[in-house]
């Protein structure tokens, strides 16, 4: 019952960020997305890795793996954000502003 | 009485993640999901993954949620923070739905777990923790390869510097008070940080923890210190610091390395050696996760505007 | 097995040094670094095309527990190939990424970069781990994206921004896949997912990673981020990007779908498949025939040529016994992917001669430079060949594979798209060619050192030796093939 819960919030939170990811434009929101969906793809994992007799460890450790090269991914975005404001003091990209038909 | 406890957890989960998506402002986004993160660790432990909680609340939530403030407050002098209020996008709601369905169904679909039988590895794999044993010695090329993917982000962060700001310290200038809360934390917590943080190295060898929970432990003692002015940022021109970034690495490889020449192959931990590899492994990794996490957070080099 | 161990680990030890040591040191360290890998790189494609396919358990631990490497002839193949260009390209960022024109910065990050993308390529090439690749393709686009952003300026900020967008939704596309593949058969060995018990939950597993990867490989309709951001890149960093890092993806995708689950291979699948890359093939060559800048012209080209990649699906497919023609259009695929490789590197190299010599790479600035500039233009001249998939060019070997496999199985709609994209490569690429070689000068050109000049040539004389030689490599790639590239999809 428990694993159901978890997992079935792990598939909520991968649509979440999804949404996220498409509808906001502001670049550290996306980043903010771009979290939700790997932490709920984890927990969907966990949650099937905790499925059999004993707590498989295999799950854990990419999980574990996933959490840091998330980390990394975003470090380098931030990076990049700030950079692009520094340059064109805007923080989502310029095409996205012209779809929208007005700047932030 | 578990399963309400669970529900209710993830209500709030769910709850929380929805408040860093939704509303007006980056700032309080970067908050929820901070909160976030936490109640996720907390779900982890709800699992008995521990390691994974331990992973979630130091990197995950916490890492995270400081390079996202930090950022905020770079935003903010630039004028680039304001964020406009977004309408309800149908689209973009039909394509998160859709995927949250998909695996809301392959949960329902999925055959009986058949995870691999690692009864016979786990007794020659040297340590006690088998999610431990998993990252440095199953899957260790994972893990080397993972810890080049932290210093490659690091590479990149640097590239965002100005070139007229090269030779500038790591990240903008931080002036703390020297009777400052601030200055007596920073004089106060790195010594027990620093001791929680090695403890957390030594544990993963046998129960909770690991080179990169207390690389993250480590890692925040280090800018809580030179938040508060006790350390001094290091600059890119300085060796001592790129060769901290390189030890684990280097360290890790180069164990590989000696088991391809001595005949045991590219990896390979011989069972009587296994442990004591480990554990070496794991303190030179500790130091470069340490170092790359935190100069991660303070960024490229700034010789921009002022903060108090 | 020491050859392949040499591949993967010294490019990643040269990029460490690289880092660590002080400035006067950090180019001597990585063409050591360069050379040496480049010769245990022929080594291990001469180890194979004797030996058979090199393959090292990882710790000693079998799957599902460890993770196994294994070198085929077309992970030889292509490691050898990222070899050759790499070398050429570390040669020319000796000029191009010096201190002096490049500043402190870029050249700090230059070098590390590249040998980390190197280190990413040569692992994915040979893993057969599908979650080891996801980290080994994280490596890949995070050293990618960087180098877009080393050039600093605000577009190239842009660029490498919605290239990382890109990267990312790929990644977890790709993940998503992973763990479902995990959760329903306990595996994550691409051998042993061949042998698994099929589950209805396949379908939705190898979708996600599939569509994962083409983003990550830029096939149309994600295509978008390719152009902007491999033109806003330093030369010898675009070489890289467009040459090398979608071949890392796309090998995964025919790993995928030829090895782990053929049986999936529904005709609708490859027809859909085989429709992007014809699109791509059309769209962006006409895209590229209204650039005004050399490198865009380049760029929109690499969307055009991967197209042609995804054609295999269809020509390897279909539902018969007999399919004399399957191993045709699999080493086609193969071979389109080592020769745009070759020639597609020389092109940006050249434009980056162009724009240390003028200072610009737009078509007006570029007139008469071939006069100024013979080696580097005959240069871009015969890696055109290759592109059009003229004889005797390794370009030409690749497209003859795939059009009879398509007139063999009586698929002449991608004869056409075959047949189409060589015209419409002949139009795009005309234009510079026209151009360099027009008798008037514009802009009066900086001198540039000979064994600069002589790199691409280098290269685009190697994309046509792999069509005059093609008998070798075509032996190579048969070596540890998979047997649905034989019997077809």
């Amino acid at each position: 019952m428990s694993l159901t819960i978890f997992a079935l919030t792990g598939a909520a939170l991968i649509g979440l960020g999804v949404y996220g990811l498409l509808a906001r434009l502001h670049l550290l929101r996306r980043i903010i997305a771009f979290n939700l969906i790997g932490s709920g793809l984890f927990l969907f994992f966990g949650a099937t890795g905790a499925r059999g007799e004993i707590l498989d460890p295999i799950p854990q450790a990419l999980i574990i793996t996933g959490i840091v090269v998330a980390l990394s991914a975003s470090a380098l975005a931030v990076g990049l954000v700030v950079a692009l404001a520094q340059g064109s003091g805007r923080a989502s990209l310029p095409e996205d502003e012209d779809a929208e038909g007005r700047a932030p | 009485m578990s399963a309400a406890l669970d529900l209710a957890l993830c209500a709030l989960i769910l709850g929380v993640g929805l408040a860093s998506m939704a509303g007006r402002g980056v700032f309080r986004a970067a908050i929820f999901f901070i909160t976030y993160g936490l109640l996720v660790a907390i779900g982890w432990a709800r699992l008995g993954a521990y390691d994974v909680a331990l992973a979630e609340a130091a990197i995950g939530s916490g890492l995270t949620g400081v390079l996202l403030l930090a950022a905020h407050g770079r935003l903010r002098r630039l004028r680039a923070a304001a964020e406009s209020l977004s309408r309800f996008n149908l689209p973009a709601a039909i394509a998160g739905g859709g995927v949250a369905l998909s695996f809301g169904w392959a949960w329902f679909a999925l055959p009986v777990p058949r995870a691999p039988d690692l009864t016979y590895a786990l007794p020659q794999a040297g340590v006690g923790n088998p999610v431990t044993a998993v990252l440095l010695n199953f899957r260790a090329w994972d893990t080397l390869v993972e810890s080049i993917v932290l210093l490659a982000a690091l590479i990149g962060v640097w590239m965002m510097a100005r070139d007229a700001d090269w030779d500038a310290p790591l990240g903008l200038r931080y002036h703390a008070r020297p009777s400052g809360v601030l200055a007596s934390f920073g004089r106060i917590l790195p010594p027990v940080g620093l001791i929680f943080g090695v403890y957390l190295v030594w544990a993963g060898a046998e129960s909770t923890g690991g080179a990169f929970q207390g690389g993250t432990v480590l890692a925040a003692v280090g800018l809580v210190a030179m938040m508060a002015g006790i350390m001094r940022p290091p600059r890119v021109a300085q060796g001592a610091w790129r060769a901290a970034l390189v030890l684990g690495p280097v360290v890790f490889l180069g164990s590989g390395l000696a088991g391809a020449a001595l005949g045991a192959g590219f990896l390979t931990l011989p069972e009587a050696l296994a442990k004591p590899a480990i554990l070496t492994i794991e303190a030179a990794l500790t130091v470069s996760i340490a170092v790359t996490l935190a100069l991660l957070v303070l960024g490229p080099p700034d010789e921009g505007g002022q903060q108090a | 097995m020491t050859p392949l161990v040499v591949v993967l680990s010294l490019p990643l030890l040269t990029a460490l040094s690289a880092i660590a040591v002080p400035a006067s040191m950090r180019v001597t360290v990585a063409l050591g670094g360069v050379v040496t890998t480049l010769i245990a790189a022929l080594w291990l494609g001469g180890v194979v095309w004797h030996g058979g396919p090199v393959v090292l358990v990882l710790g000693g631990w079998q799957p599902p527990i460890g993770i196994v490497l294994r070198a085929d002839g077309l992970a030889a193949a292509l490691i050898v190939m990222s070899a050759l260009v790499i070398a050429a390209v570390a040669a020319a960022a000796r000029y191009e990424m010096a201190p002096t024109p490049a500043g402190p910065r870029a050249s700090f990050g230059f070098w590390p970069l590249m040998l980390l993308l190197w280190a990413a390529l040569n692992a994915v090439f040979v893993s057969r781990d599908l979650f080891n690749l996801y980290v080994g393709l994280e490596l890949l686009s995070l050293a990618a994206v960087a180098l877009v952003a080393i050039s600093g300026t605000a577009q190239a900020l842009a660029s490498a921004m919605r290239y990382l967008l890109f990267a990312l939704a790929g990644s977890l596309l790709y993940l998503a896949g992973v763990v479902l593949v995990y959760a329903t058969h306990g595996t994550l060995d691409i051998t042993l997912l061949g042998a698994r018990v099929p589950s209805p939950v396949d379908a939705l597993a190898l979708g996600l990673m599939t569509a994962g990867l083409l983003a990550k490989t830029a096939l149309f309709p994600f295509h978008v981020w390719l152009p902007p951001a491999h033109s806003a890149a330093p030369a010898p960093a675009s070489a890289l990007l467009s040459a090398l890092v979608p071949k890392g993806s796309f090998l995964i995708v025919m790993r995928l779908w030829f090895e782990a689950m053929p049986d999936l291979a529904a005709p609708s699948a490859l027809l859909a498949l085989a429709a992007m890359g014809a699109i791509a093939v059309i769209w962006g060559g006409a895209l590229a025939l209204v650039q005004a800048r050399l490198k865009l012209i380049v760029a929109y080209s690499t969307v055009a040529q991967l197209g042609y990649l995804f054609l295999v699906f269809p020509l390897a497919g279909g539902d018969g016994i007999n399919q004399p023609w399957a191993a045709g259009a699999w080493t086609g695929a193969i071979f389109q992917a080592l020769s745009h490789g070759l020639a597609k590197a020389a092109m940006f190299l050249a434009a980056g001669i162009y724009i240390a010599a003028v200072g610009s790479d737009r078509l007006g600035d570029l007139r008469g430079l071939a006069r100024a500039l013979p080696m580097t233009s005959f240069a871009f001249a015969l890696a055109a060949v290759t592109l059009l998939g003229l004889p005797p060019s390794g370009g030409f070997t690749a497209k003859y594979l795939l059009m009879t496999s398509a007139f063999a199985s009586g698929q002449w709609v991608w004869a056409i798209v075959l047949a189409g994209g060589g015209l419409l490569a002949a139009l795009y690429l005309y234009r510079p060619v026209a151009a360099l070689f027009t008798r008037e000068i514009r802009v009066r050109p900086r001198a540039i050192p000979r064994a600069w000049q002589a790199i691409p040539l280098a290269l685009a004389a190697l994309a046509i030796l792999l069509g005059l030689l093609s008998a070798m490599p075509f032996d190579l790639l048969q070596i540890g093939r998979p047997k649905p590239a034989e019997d077809g999809l």
